[in-house]
């Protein structure tokens, strides 16, 4: 199982150690990096480091696990930040300064806190890899301790009181020790019972996406944009309000600033919903764009291994991931440095089917447990010059429910979030109305297609009055155009640094309806002959306005 | 430093910048070599790749005259180092990190890996400290604060060397309580430094920008790469004056202003050892890796927890055929904290500095303004500034179609705002505005125009 290095090339390094299998788990080096198995030659393994690789140097040792890698799962995940290796970054800072200069294995849990343990079987019982053992309260949640896989047989006892990650909860009649956490193969989805469609809606608490492109608990979304279009704004924004339990976000190959300043607010604003800080729901796994290129590869597994763990206790889990093109990136560089054949844009033909298994990780599920969780996502995408014909785009585009189109152009307007109303859609309309009948009788289905359909009027009129002017139009067109003004920058814009960044369902639908209202009255009070400027400026009208 | 020097002559081949040795026993990535030519001339490299025996060699100097025969090697197992010292304020180096000024070589106090650290994220402080940089446009619109990086994208013959100058002289790193006292006390006492990088500039560029930085009151240190000298060192030269920057920063706890111009060179050099060394190539021939490779340098700007000091960096990039979708530009804005955007037109206008405010953007701005930081209405002031000329712009196209005589008396007036915003906000020619000043001139044309919709 151990061998030596006999080449390296950027995060690629080939050891002559036989023995290896796929996607085992390698310890590179003498200074131990982490590295995984990628193919295997005749009389050669081709391991991919996650960790910056200069000053390795040939005939080091090469030593492998045993195991694949690995995400440690159990208490006190929550509210960690980690790299896209689990490594706990807090406790890395901590120990070793400001900068990341080694690569340190660190247990990503605090085995030395103590957790009141409530058990749920007991001594004689038959356990099965991922049975419910008990729980431990993390933060609002029952936090289940499952029976790790591979473990099975009769309990001999269960510890019924504190426990501490070092020690076991329990042990089995063979002598088994059964510990309180278990290590899952991140490229592996964990199993469940039965999945089911999602049909619940996902509030976000932005009036565009939750009005017009709804987005479904357990469903996908994607959004592209060039830079400076509002992605990380949208993310975070998203991250904030959105109605959920549980929220694993993915600082994927973006600014370490932004994550500076993510931390920073969530530790101290309050989640809308619980009224608890947002850290207490939040669960951050990080790969600022400066740190190993490969880890980032690996972020995105780690982080959606751990939104599955949560997801199987029943919670609904929403992961955020900014950016998927910068793990495409990471994916080309690998696949280009093992010197792959390049398919489109030189990313490997494997992009697409390795997008749709990874968003295939998202849904409704029933668990082992018997529980019912969901795992949504929103992934952001940068298409290179803003151009949403090139492959991360259009591989997204065929798995994810929700395309969510930012507009540059919107964004130099400064309208925000500058999602397209023309381009964007969302598939899970028709599955969400039957819930939204029960919420609003039939109300969001009208005024929704109302504000479509003026919004598409507006962009027919603005062609007609490039050619005769503003002034060259009758007077019920202008008054439209008012309306669609008054729409989209009084409904669908929200500045993220105002009051206004989280709009309730309630919100949203009474500035809609207070929007339509004002047009309905207009339109009524023109046809008896009320000049068109005093209806633009209030005077004219009856009862309330809109609504600010 | 040298644990054990091993010296080889059995190069097999060389390619531009690159040098492939054969028989090498342990080679390390990055290990920093020494290549002697036949007539004995000696140049620097580093070890890219290693495969069995095989080491490939980057190349720090000119290939020209290096041969298979009489080429010797030298592997110092040591990677590639700068040489730091606070000695190293008031100096000029070249792109090796030589002293170029005629001055005695650094006796250094530490030495620190060219490539750096990254920043643990969790270690990183939130920037909102305001910088005054006495720009307009900057400090009203697209507001630069400590530990951002903040590029400026230009086009070739614009005048973006006179924008860095004219942020050169005229920065306060210290907030807005600081009276001119204040600031001069701050420089004097070394708090404040800017850190140069030139990178492929021609002697006219190289020679205005060292007249600006001698006549600056504060400290600086240079690193200057020229055009005609050896591309490769192009690749090393951020890193050395980067890597000096975060010495200065969080070792000495100084506010460091980075200046790096030209990152197009700086792409070009990589896209040209790239195709040596036959990777397949991406967009316009940039190979993939340059986002992860500009952001190894980009992301060195930054504050730390609980520390002094703070690396804010201003990269100048030449947009290629002044296009802001070339991998350049793109990567970088993708990258940095915003943009500042400079346009051909405003400059044919006469105004300056010729800052397009529209594609021009602070990410970092909303935090660093304001109640406490500049003034309470700093954000409504800039928020309507943009929005009427955001709109006054679309009006122009409509203009042209239309003729002015089809528009609605409003939509005149938004026109002449936007015309006046141009010609007496963003135009302030050579003169230094406070933020103050900035705000005033903003609200004085709001008032004028008196555009409540
Ligand atoms: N909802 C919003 N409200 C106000 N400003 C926004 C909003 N979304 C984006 N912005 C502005 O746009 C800038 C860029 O947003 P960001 O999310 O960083 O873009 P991206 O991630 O797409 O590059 C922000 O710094 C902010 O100034
Ligand atoms: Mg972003």
């Amino acid at each position: 199982m151990t061998g030596r290095i006999t080449g390296i090339s950027g995060p690629t390094v080939s050891a002559d150690a036989a023995g290896l299998k796929l996607y085992e788990r390698v310890f590179v080096g003498h200074a131990m990096l982490t590295g995984e198995v990628v193919r295997i030659e005749k009389n050669r393994s081709v391991i991919q480091v996650y960790e910056n690789t200069r000053g390795l140097a040939v005939s080091e040792p090469v030593e492998g696990t045993g195991t694949p890698l690995t995400v440690r799962l159990g208490p006190g995940i929550l509210s960690g930040i980690f790299d896209g290796l689990q490594r706990p970054l807090q406790t890395l800072r901590d120990e070793s300064g400001p900068f990341i200069k080694t690569a340190k294995a660190l247990n990503p849990l605090d085995f030395s806190r103590q957790w009141a343990f409530h058990r749920l079987i007991k001594e004689g019982d038959t356990l099965h890899p991922g049975d419910i053992i008990g729980y431990v309260r993390e933060g609002p949640f029952q936090h289940t301790i499952l029976c790790p896989p591979h473990v099975q047989g009769k309990l001999s006892w269960v510890a019924d009181k504190d426990i501490r990650l070092d020690s076991p909860v329990g042990a089995l009649e063979d002598g088994t020790e059964i510990p309180g956490y278990h290590d899952w193969p991140v490229r592996v989805r964990r199993p469940f019972r039965k999945k089911r469609s999602p049909s619940e809606r996902l509030v976000t608490g932005q009036r565009v996406i939750d009005f017009l492109f709804p987005i479904a608990r357990g469903g996908t979304a994607i959004m592209p944009g060039g830079f400076g279009t509002g992605k990380t704004i949208l993310d975070q924004s998203i991250a904030k309000f959105a109605d959920v339990d549980i929220v694993v976000y993915v600082g994927c190959g973006e600014r370490g600033n932004e994550i500076a300043e993510l931390i920073e607010e969530f530790e101290l604003l309050k989640d809308p919903w619980t009224n608890r800080t947002l850290m207490e729901r939040t669960i951050l796994c990080v790969n600022t764009s400066n740190m190993p290129v490969a880890a980032r590869e690996a972020s995105i597994y780690t982080a959606v291994s751990m939104a599955e763990y949560y997801r199987d206790m029943g919670l609904h889990v929403l992961m955020l991931a900014d950016s998927i093109s910068r793990w495409a990136e990471a994916l080309r560089e690998i696949s280009s440095s093992l010197e792959e054949l390049p398919g489109e844009e030189g990313y490997p033909t494997y992009l697409a089917s390795r997008l749709s298994g990874f968003l295939e990780r998202a849904g409704v599920v029933e668990s082992g447990g018997g529980k019912a969780g969901s795992l949504s996502m929103i992934l952001s995408v940068s298409p290179p010059g803003g151009d949403f014909t090139e492959p991360v785009t259009q591989s997204c585009l065929r798995t994810s429910g929700a395309f969510l189109m930012l507009d540059t152009a919107l964004a130099h307007r400064r309208h925000f979030p500058a999602i397209n109303w023309f381009q964007s859609f969302s598939l899970y309309g028709s599955e969400l109305l039957e819930q939204e009948r029960e919420m609003v009788p039939l109300e969001w289905e009208e005024a929704r297609s109302r504000c479509k359909d003026i919004l598409q009027k507006e962009e027919g009129l603005r062609e007609v009055a490039e050619i005769v002017g503003v002034e060259g139009l009758q007077d019920p067109d202008r008054l439209l155009m008012h309306v669609a003004e008054t729409i989209r920058l009084r409904f669908l814009s929200q500045n993220a640094y105002t009051e206004d960044a989280f709009s309730a369902p309630e919100r949203t639908l009474s500035i809609i309806r207070g929007i339509l209202d004002f047009y309905d009255e207009a339109s009524k009070r023109l046809k008896e002959g009320i000049p068109l400027e005093e209806l633009l400026t209030g005077k004219g009208l009856r009862g309330e306005g809109i609504e600010r | 430093m040298q644990l054990s020097e091993h010296r080889y002559n059995t190069v097999s081949s060389i390619a531009g910048p690159l040098l492939f040795v054969q028989g090498v026993m342990q080679a390390r990535i990055g290990e920093v070599v020494r290549i002697q030519s036949p007539e004995g001339k000696v140049l620097d490299g580093e070890v890219l790749e290693i495969n069995g025996d095989t080491v490939m060699l980057e190349v720090y100097g000119i290939t020209q005259g290096l041969d298979i025969k009489g080429t010797s090697v030298v592997f110092t197992d040591s990677v590639k180092r700068a040489p730091l010292s606070r000695d190293m304020i008031g100096r000029v180096f070249n792109g090796a990190f030589k002293p170029i000024d005629g001055l005695p070589p650094l006796f250094p106090e530490t030495w620190a890996p060219v490539t750096g650290y990254p920043i643990n994220p969790s270690a990183r402080a939130r920037p909102v400290e305001f910088i005054e940089t006495g720009v307009s446009v900057i400090d009203g619109l697209n507001t630069l604060v400590k530990g951002q990086k903040l590029p400026v994208f230009s086009c070739s013959g614009l005048p973006s060397k006179e924008v860095v100058a004219a942020i050169l002289r005229n920065a306060r790193i210290m907030g807005r309580e600081a009276s001119s006292q204040e600031r001069d006390r701050i420089r004097q006492a070394g708090d404040f430094v800017v850190v140069f990088a030139a990178l492929g500039l021609t002697f006219y560029e190289y020679a205005f920008y060292e007249t600006v930085l001698r006549e600056m009151r504060s400290g600086f240190v240079a690193f200057v790469n020229m055009a005609d000298e050896p591309v490769m060192e192009r690749l090393l030269t951020p890193r050395f004056a980067l890597t000096a920057a975060e010495y200065l920063a969080f070792e000495r706890g100084m506010d460091v202003l980075v200046i790096i111009t030209d990152m197009t060179n700086y792409c070009d050099a990589l896209r040209e050892v790239s195709t040596a060394r036959e990777e397949l190539p991406g967009r316009r021939g940039y190979p993939g890796y340059m986002y992860s490779d500009l952001a190894s340098l980009y992301e060195r700007a930054g504050r730390i927890r609980q520390q002094k000091g703070s690396v804010t960096m201003l990269p100048v990039v030449t947009m290629p055929e002044d296009d802001i979708t070339h991998p350049i530009p793109d990567l970088t804005g993708y990258i940095t904290e915003g943009q500042i955007v400079l346009s051909r037109s405003l400059h044919q206008k006469g105004i300056f500095p010729p800052v397009d405010v529209l594609p021009s953007l602070s990410r970092l701005m909303q935090r660093g303004i304001g109640k406490g930081h500049t003034r309470e209405d700093h954000r409504a002031v800039s928020n309507l500034l943009y929005k009427y000329y955001a709109k006054g712009r679309d009006l122009r196209r409509l203009e042209a179609i239309v003729g002015r005589d089809g528009m609605t008396d409003k939509d005149k007036q938004m026109l002449d705002f936007a015309d006046s915003f141009e010609g007496e906000f963003v135009h302030q020619g050579g003169a230094r505005r406070s933020v103050f000043e900035t705000l005033d001139i903003g609200l004085d044309i709001l008032k004028r125009f008196k555009l409540e919709e």
